[in-house]
């Protein structure tokens, strides 16, 4: 059966439960398994990183599966999947797989088809230049930047994802394509705090944040919105019931109270954030999700606020560069981003990547106890002399 | 070893399915794609075709142009689809704000999920994003395919939506982005119908569970995770589709402790490969590491001169537990107190491999920060056989599930419920007993909620008694 042109295709809106299907799941993982997959399933003895990108299984059978690993962007186009099976059929008999950090990998069973298909990978390049498919992102380097809609799909953005993504991953190119760092290191993306990218354990995390209350519009939040539900919405209380002068039912903020989340729009289109001016940037680091050596770590928050300044951010890109190359000349083989800003002390993070200390980075909400330091062990920085000095000890 | 599919698989052909001939699939030439321009004037868009990583938009630009040149009838929504939208994305940026509308209800009959709804707030500029509905489609576990089902879901979504997708949304859907409401249903009657592929989770469902590449290409899969993500999946498909959850609910599946899928951050039912036996070693490759002769980790530091492999420094003394020793030129490890971190078994592959005799960890509640601040999973059940039909997870979950959508308020996720009820509550209501492991440390504080039934003589007393003994 092909699929259908007709307008409406073989849906009969008339009768919309004619012949309905559902609950179909998933269609089954095995048929979509090149043959080297399915033979040496759960028979895989140990893998190598041949160079950047490339990997090597070796299975208990002796057989051999070499994995060409390629950045993508997770916003694709049809016209560009069609070019990835195009290759898929040409070198990996028309299979080929994505990975959850938005990789593409390219599969074969012999270093000669692995040669020709990593010389056709790099030679595909967009007519304005960029690479369609580079070649990396594995070992002690840097991978593909995973990421949320932003501007080109999302209602609640604070900034763009798919530009800064861009616009980093071409600043710190090099390092995707290179294993230069002691560890590897995962940067996430996420356009609002709603976090649908997850990016609290990452390496860097790159948040957009608002840094204006709600504005309300009185008009329609009695006919729009449950008022009850945005009052509950809001984890400070910051929202209570009012009315308007012509006695409509509506809510007032504590401005000083909010504390930017955007839960109370999530539930009320009647109470946006966003703003140009208030809109930006928060940087975090040192999380991750693995529980080699260190348990997994929450990234903390290193930079409150840098500006969105589209389409290349150069503050932000500037950021996690002066970042990165303080960890990887200073950090000892295998320790993350987290671990070595442990091993040094905080102190010594912002020292080394030359990042202000504000009083946005000392904790004020739930638990923020626990961050507290509660011991005499510190080290002398520039930024101690200063505490020293202003309160007359020095 | 081969899997029977729950369902008979259709074996999907390309040629049989295909909407678009190979002359219109090739109907643009490199010229004509170099001297292209689009309808908006995008200046900040379009700078964004610079510079090494793929760029977005030169790919975005390549199916407006395709578009452009189909006939008009050979696609369901408007062709300047794809213009709009980056015109909208640089009206964006000049704005510094989104245009697109909150929220808006869109679905297909009978599910609750899959579909969100999205509607451009200046459709006067851009009609033909006006609705640009996302649809969220399952994918097969862990994103392996071939190009017959790539090739035909291409099309289904060219000639019915907008051509632009996300390989893949971050909880692991295939995400169609764009289309109208009037093509919600025929989308959805394809794809069941002729592609034999369903919708993803989304609003207070079981969200689209994920799972690592597993044994199909990974040496440490300590259990099946395709298998497990593919049969829970499909056994919980009332769950995905119909929202009866205070919130969402993600399972996501990590083979081993490095959690390539994240799970231990993202899932509020992580479950994460183990053993309960010994490290595997092959005391040969071990001398094979030491005498430089294997690149230490896959080679994954191949890219700087780090120095001479040293077994000492690397691994042993980075072991968090110190159960490893060199003794008689041979690596011996106290497997008792190893905490299976997997840094051992990273740095050399070829000499260390897991145990044989494994299942799975079991965590609870991570979340990202709304509201509370962001959770990670608590380990729960420190080890799991799991063999199909996993019919002690399923026993697991069903108590969790209950006890949430009971007491869960609106927009609580489990670890939130967790936190409001304490520990000892969901642990009496999973029917498993306490154990020190389960936390970082015991309490510090001596606030422990006694019950009545703890104490001899119960809580009813009488302040006669009382006063008979003490005087006011």
């Amino acid at each position: 059966m092909a699929l259908s042109t007709e307008r409406l295709g073989r849906y009969n809106p008339d009768k919309p439960m004619e012949n309905r299907i559902t609950d179909l799941g998933p269609r089954h993982f095995w048929q979509y398994f090149p043959p080297i997959i399915q033979k040496n399933y759960g028979k895989w003895k140990y893998h190598e990183i041949l160079e950047p990108g490339v990997l090597v299984h070796v299975s208990e059978t002796g057989d051999k599966v070499f994995t060409v690993r390629c950045g993508g962007c997770r916003f694709m186009s049809v016209e560009h999947v069609r070019e990835i099976c195009e290759i898929a059929d040409k070198y990996c008999d028309g299979y080929v797989r994505f990975t959850t950090r938005n990789n593409i990998e390219f599969m074969v069973d012999s270093p000669e088809k692995l040669e020709a298909l990593k010389k056709d990978l790099m030679s595909r390049k967009h007519v304005s230049g960029s690479y369609k498919f580079p070649i990396g992102g594995t070992g002690a380097g840097l991978t593909n930047i995973v990421h949320t809609q932003g501007y080109l799909h999302c209602h609640t953005p604070a900034t763009d994802a798919s530009s800064m993504v861009k616009a980093v991953l071409d600043e710190l190119f090099e390092y995707f394509q290179g294993m230069t760092f002691p560890a590897q290191v995962r940067i996430s993306m996420a356009c609002c705090l709603n976090m649908c990218g997850a990016v609290h354990c990452s390496d860097i995390a790159l948040l957009g944040y608002h840094r204006k209350p709600p504005v309300i519009d009185h008009e329609v939040i009695e006919a729009m919105c449950e008022i009850p539900l945005v009052i509950a919405a809001c984890p400070t209380g910051a929202i209570s019931p009012a009315k308007t002068e012509d006695g409509k039912k509506t809510v007032k903020i504590k401005q000083e109270r909010c504390m930017f989340c955007g839960n109370c729009y999530t539930m009320c289109l009647a109470v946006p954030l966003s703003d140009k001016e208030g809109d930006g940037v928060t940087i975090l680091a040192g999380g991750k999700v693995s529980n080699r050596i260190h348990p997994p770590k929450f990234s903390k928050v290193v930079v409150p606020y840098l500006p969105n300044n589209f389409p290349r951010y150069p503050e932000v890109c500037q950021t996690v560069k002066k970042i990165l190359e303080a960890y990887a000349s200073d950090a000892k083989k295998y320790e993350r981003i987290g671990d070595w800003a442990e091993r040094i002390g905080w102190e010594k993070f912002f020292e080394k990547c030359d990042l202000p200390f504000t009083e946005h980075l000392i904790d004020d909400y739930r638990l923020a106890y626990d961050t507290y330091r509660t011991s005499t062990q510190f080290k002398y920085t520039e930024a101690a002399w200063e505490v020293s000095k202003a309160a007359g000890g020095i | 070893m081969a899997f029977e599919p729950r369902e008979p698989q259709k074996e999907l052909k390309y040629d049989e399915l295909r909407i678009y001939t190979d002359e219109e699939l090739n109907n643009y030439t490199e010229e004509e794609l170099k001297n292209f321009k689009i309808k908006h004037d995008i200046p900040d868009v379009e700078e964004l075709e610079k510079g090494p990583w793929p760029s977005f938009v030169a790919d975005a630009k390549r199916e407006a142009l395709h578009r452009q040149k189909l006939p008009e009838d050979r696609m369901m929504i408007a062709r300047e689809c794809v213009e709009d939208l980056l015109g909208q994305l640089q009206l964006s940026f000049d704005d510094g704000e989104t245009h697109w509308k909150h929220g808006g209800i869109v679905g297909v009959f009978g599910y609750g999920g899959g579909v969100i709804g999205r509607y451009s707030d200046v459709p006067e500029k851009y009609p033909s994003i006006a609705h640009f509905h996302t649809m969220r489609v399952n994918q097969p576990a862990s994103k392996f395919y071939n190009t017959d089902y790539l090739r035909s879901i291409c099309d289904l979504w060219e000639y019915r939506g907008s051509g632009l997708m996300n390989m893949h949304g971050s909880t692991g859907d295939i995400i169609f982005l764009g289309t109208f409401t009037e093509q919600l249903e025929p989308i959805f009657y394809e794809l069941t119908h002729v592609l034999q592929q369903d919708l993803g989770g989304s609003g207070s469902n079981l969200r689209t569970p994920s799972c690592c590449v597993g044994r199909a290409r990974c040496e440490w899969a300590c259990f099946d995770t395709q298998d497990m993500c593919y049969e829970l999946t499909h056994y919980y498909q009332d769950e995905l589709h119909r929202p009866a959850f205070p919130y969402k609910f993600k399972f996501k599946f990590d083979g081993c402790p490095n959690c390539c899928v994240a799970s231990i951050a993202r899932a509020d039912m992580s479950f994460i490969g183990t053993w309960r036996d010994e490290i595997r070693i092959d005391q040969e490759a071990v001398q094979a590491y030491i005498n430089g002769e294997i690149a230490p980790n896959g080679g994954a530091h191949a890219g700087k001169d780090w120095g001479k492999f040293d077994i000492q420094k690397e691994v042993i003394d980075l072991c968090p537990t110190k159960c490893m020793r060199m003794e008689d030129g041979k690596l011996v490890i106290d497997n008792k107190e190893c905490t299976r971190c997997m840094h051992c078994i990273n740095v050399m592959p070829q000499a260390l491999r897991p145990g044989t005799d494994t299942g799975v960890s079991i965590l609870f509640g991570a979340k990202a920060p709304i509201l509370e601040g962001a959770q990670m999973s608590m380990l729960t059940i420190p080890f799991m056989k799991v063999e199909p039909p996993y019919d002690n997870v399923k026993e697991l979950i069903e108590k969790v599930w209950d006890w949430w959508m009971e007491e869960g308020k609106n927009r609580e996720r489990l670890g939130e419920l967790i936190q409001r009820y304490g520990v000892p509550k969901f642990l009496e209501v999973i029917e498993v007993p306490p154990m020190p492991q389960m936390v970082k440390e015991p309490r510090s504080n001596p606030y422990i909620f006694w019950k009545e039934e703890d104490v001899p003589g119960g809580w009813q007393r009488d302040i006669k008694d009382y006063r008979a003994k003490h005087k006011r």
